[in-house]
């Protein structure tokens, strides 16, 4: 019988082309991912050493970081970003790439296109010049965040040259509590590994909380497996993902599916598969969390007093008095009550129908609080249909909230969404970077979408479980 | 197709304390607003700067010309975007001493032939202050021997084994490498049963 493996080593070995002289592999990749931000250079790469796209039926295209949210008409107000897009175009038409533009009825953030496409699927390689790849392993696929050189390389050869990480399996055991989501599964993991622990390694979530997650809820857990180091996250593929896949614009279906499953299933980790670490979390253990810092792993519990300097590591003091300081928190406060001027609900961790339902839930009890900003960003346009035929959007409305065009938007601000000055912003997104969210000065609290329907709602943080 | 082999970078060396340093740092979002990498050098870490008002490693005139950038742990982690080492690289600056490097972030400098090695905490510590007691001094990164050697000492550096290969040889610039495959790439995709579309 042979021995037990991961699913990252079977993916692994059986995309591995070659071993290098380095030492590393060449891995051929499945699917590749493009936008318009890391691939115009890739391009111009390429079209300089004069080398032809080697797959390009394996290459997709949208666009969605510049994206405006609040007209998709072109010319783009931004004459840069109308640029952008135009290079984007001429690439894709003069390679014979698909672009799911606008005009599409398929444009969306890149990590929620692949899905709801049905072009991310289990047991595949993707890569995409983008660090929140590794959403896409939601699916059991192991996915690449990379650089644009990178991305040339991908369409030059369909390959990467990669070192083998190491696994480190995560159980999340029990249940979790009420008015606790995914976002805050993943928070919890990543305070406790730290934004550094996951260098060198894949992830593989598992448990009894991953494994009752919908496919939407892995995806989330799996966008920030990054923001804890990990370059790859992904959880084994069930029949949560055969049934989110089945009858998506580019599963297989008739006799191929049964085909499909069949591998899927095979390609899934077996049990008694050996990891170089294990790590367990109690679910019962995780509360609605927030961050107060800087990075993502400086968070904590909605009502747990934040850290003094002095009770951390002594080569962590330096790091958390900076994030203290930048942010205007104190120590031995909670966060519950601090005072909010946006709200931002999107993004490729949390722009999704199902939390746009859970925003929306909390929505329906109230309206946004004088003086706050709102913006909701659908991650696609399709995500947009469904909530408008669900008549989310005209919850939002009602209850004040700004329904706009999907992108990436306030994320990274790189569109004409951005933060003013020292403004506080209760954010869905995955960042919360000095000046992630477009102002050199802003503030952002990264929570779940339902918290951040609640403290527009509110005007301040506030514990969802005190609203639901 | 080789690129230039890099056995040794030496230089005057800058110093940008701090952990974590996340590449929306590195170079904010808003400049990547182009479709070529022209220009991004007078961007690096242009919050930062403006934030501290001329007292930024990058604004030190006792740093004025140093090629090499002394950094902490994890420098380079968040984003993906090559835009970070590219400002860097436009600034100035052709290699990097950490404590460690984001993943992605390493991989984009080995991609532009600029190595990232790292140094024990004390030995890094010890090369900060020295570089910054005494910044016109030479420091040396000796990939060949594995070695940062600076003012107060020769230290040991690691980098990965790969990553040093590839610079060594001058094989850093993967496309041609990977093109070196040939045939073999297309019978992995052939084995590739999603490739085929599951047909029977």
């Amino acid at each position: 019988m042979p021995s037990p493996r991961s699913l990252f080593d079977k993916v692994w070995d059986a995309h591995a082309v070659r071993e290098l002289p380095s030492g590393e592999t060449q891995l051929f990749i499945g699917l590749h991912l493009i936008h318009e931000v890391t691939s115009p250079q890739a391009f111009a790469m390429l079209h300089e050493a004069g080398l032809p796209v080697r797959f390009p039926k394996r290459t997709f295209a949208t666009v969605d970081h510049i994206i405006p949210t609040d007209t998709q008409l072109r010319p783009l107000s931004d004459s840069l970003a109308e640029a952008m897009m135009a290079e984007l175009e001429n690439n894709c038409r003069k390679h014979d790439i698909a672009l799911f533009d606008p005009a599409s009825g398929h444009q969306g953030i890149v990590h929620v296109i692949g899905p709801e496409l049905g072009l991310t699927q289990p047991a595949t390689t993707i890569a995409c010049g983008d660090s929140h790849t590794s959403t896409h392993g939601a699916f059991g696929a192991i996915a690449f965040g990379i650089g644009t050189s990178q991305v040339r390389d991908v369409l030059a050869t369909q390959c990467l040259n990669l070192a083998r990480p190491k696994v480190r399996r995560i159980d999340v055991t029990g249940k979790l509590g009420g008015g606790v989501y995914a976002k805050d599964v993943i928070l919890a993991i990543i305070r406790k590994l730290g934004v550094k622990g996951g260098v060198g390694f894949a992830y593989e979530y598992g448990g009894e909380v991953i494994d009752s997650m919908t496919l939407e809820e892995r995806l989330t857990v799996c966008n920030m497996s990054i923001e804890g180091g990990a370059r790859v996250g992904y959880i084994n593929p069930d029949e949560t993902t055969f049934a989110y896949l089945q009858g998506r614009e580019f599963s297989p279906s008739g006799d191929a599916w049964g085909r499909a499953v069949d591998w899927w299933r095979s390609m899934a980790s077996d049990g008694g598969a050996p990891y170089d670490d294990r790590v367990e979390l109690a679910g019962a253990d995780i509360e609605p969390s927030v961050t107060w810092g800087i990075n993502p792993g400086q968070n904590c519990g909605v009502n747990e007093r934040l850290p003094f300097p002095e009770d951390v590591p002594s080569d962590e003091q330096g790091s958390v008095r900076e994030a203290l300081d930048f942010m205007e928190l104190r120590s031995g406060e909670p966060l519950a009550g601090t005072p909010v001027d946006v709200a931002f609900i999107g993004s490729c961790t949390n722009g999704r129908i199902s939390d746009l339902r859970e925003a929306a839930r909390v929505a329906r009890m109230g309206k946004v609080a004088p003086g706050v900003r709102t913006l909701v960003v659908p991650g696609s346009q399709a995500v947009a249909r469904q909530a408008e035929e669900e008549g989310l959007d005209e919850v939002f409305k009602s209850a004040g909230f700004d329904w706009r065009e999907p992108g990436c938007s306030m994320c990274l601000a790189m569109n004409p969404d951005k933060l003013i000055g020292q403004e506080i912003c209760a954010s869905s997104s995955n960042r919360n970077f000095k000046g992630r969210q477009g102002s050199p000065t802003g503030r952002t609290l990264l929570m779940s979408p339902a918290m951040v329907a609640a403290a527009a709602i509110k005007g301040a943080v506030v514990d969802v479980r005190e609203v639901l | 197709m080789t690129e230039a082999r890099i056995d040794h970078v030496k230089g005057r060396a800058a110093v940008v304390r701090g952990d974590d340093i996340d590449t929306d740092r590195i170079i904010p979002a808003r400049f990547m607003r182009c479709v070529t990498f022209d220009g991004l050098g007078e961007y690096a870490f242009h919050d930062d700067r403006a934030q501290a008002k001329g007292d930024h490693a990058l604004d030190d005139e006792r740093f004025l010309g140093a090629n090499i950038l002394v950094v902490g742990r994890n420098f380079g982690c968040g984003s993906s975007r090559e835009h970070a080492p590219q400002a860097l690289m436009r600034f100035g600056f052709n290699a990097f001493i950490g404590g460690s490097f984001a993943e992605i972030f390493a991989g984009n400098c080995t991609a532009l032939g600029l190595p990232c090695v790292t140094l024990e905490a004390d030995d890094l510590s010890a090369l900060m202050d020295s570089v910054s007691a005494e910044p016109t001094q030479e420091v040396e990164i000796d990939l060949e021997a594995r070695e940062v050697r600076c003012a107060v000492g020769i230290f040991p550096a690691n980098v990965r084994d790969g990553t040093r290969q590839q610079l060594l040889e001058g094989t850093w610039n993967a496309t041609a490498v990977l093109l070196e495959a040939g045939d073999a790439i297309e019978g992995t995709a052939g084995r590739l049963p999603y490739l085929s579309g599951f047909a029977g």
